[in-house]
């Protein structure tokens, strides 16, 4: 199986974590154990639900996050629309995280994937013949060694 | 921030001036008459764009005598990359609680 790269809107997070899917996945999926190491939330694990993560305000943002569940595959993938907003435009953000939970040998490798950084930019200046999500990816390379 | 992207994402939409920049990005200090002949474009024309990227953070001038030579600023696309760098570092100390916790919790 070939692992898909990353698009270029697309943070990953992967960890190899010494506990099986089933323990991981409660600690994804119910809302005071969530709230242990994420944030304050009213999740619950239902295709559909919209729910807040908490946390305090910031200079630019209000702390809140608005959700909805997108995927639940019990100890296999859970997905949720992540939305920011705000008074300031820069504290808006629409992206997707999803969770995915492969069981190996020693635990779990738990990936966490946060999508559409910058899909809505992209897409409103996007030029007629040029690619522009392959500029911005090589460019930003090039521009990295010259730092 | 995302002002500053916006500016960014502008100021690269047109064409011509996305590749004088990504001239610039790949092999380094130019002067206008260099990238004149690369652009295809008219000299005035050449120092329009480069004063729109300069103004937009992309590039920086410096002057030798009467000629001006350009370069690409290394920081100019950060706007861009900021929110996905803040979540990086988000994520992984989240991820760290994670593991704290399962630690934690009975089988």
């Amino acid at each position: 199986m070939t692992k898909p790269e990353a698009a270029p809107d697309t943070l990953v997070i992967e960890r190899a974590i010494p506990h099986s899917p089933e323990k991981i996945w409660r600690a994804l999926t119910q809302a005071p154990l969530i709230e242990e190491w994420l944030m304050r939330n009213d999740f619950a694990p239902v295709v559909g639900h919209r729910f807040n993560f908490r946390t305090e305000p910031m200079a630019h943002w209000n702390g809140v996050v608005d959700c909805e569940v997108l995927t639940v595959e019990p100890n296999r993938r859970l997905s949720y629309a992540w939305n920011t907003s705000g008074a300031h435009a820069e504290a808006v953000l629409k992206t997707v995280v999803t969770f995915t939970l492969v069981p190996t040998s020693g635990g779990t490798l738990l990936r966490m994937e946060q999508s559409g950084f910058r899909s809505q930019d992209v897409g409103n200046y996007r030029g007629a013949s040029y690619g522009w999500q392959k500029f911005l990816v090589g460019l930003e390379r090039v521009v990295e060694r010259l730092a | 921030m995302h002002n500053a992207a916006d500016l960014v994402f502008k100021t690269l939409a047109d064409p011509t001036r996305r590749s004088i920049y990504e001239r610039l990005a790949r092999h380094g200090e130019q002067n206008v008459r260099l990238l004149t002949d690369f652009a295809g474009v008219s000299q005035p024309a050449v120092s329009k764009h480069l004063a729109a990227l300069k103004l937009a953070g992309l590039v920086r001038d410096r002057h030798e005598g009467r000629e001006t030579h350009y370069s690409a600023e290394p920081k100019g696309l950060a706007p861009l990359i900021d929110w996905m760098s803040h979540y990086e570092a988000f994520w992984r100390d989240r991820f760290d609680r994670l593991e704290t916790l399962l630690n934690r919790m009975d089988q």
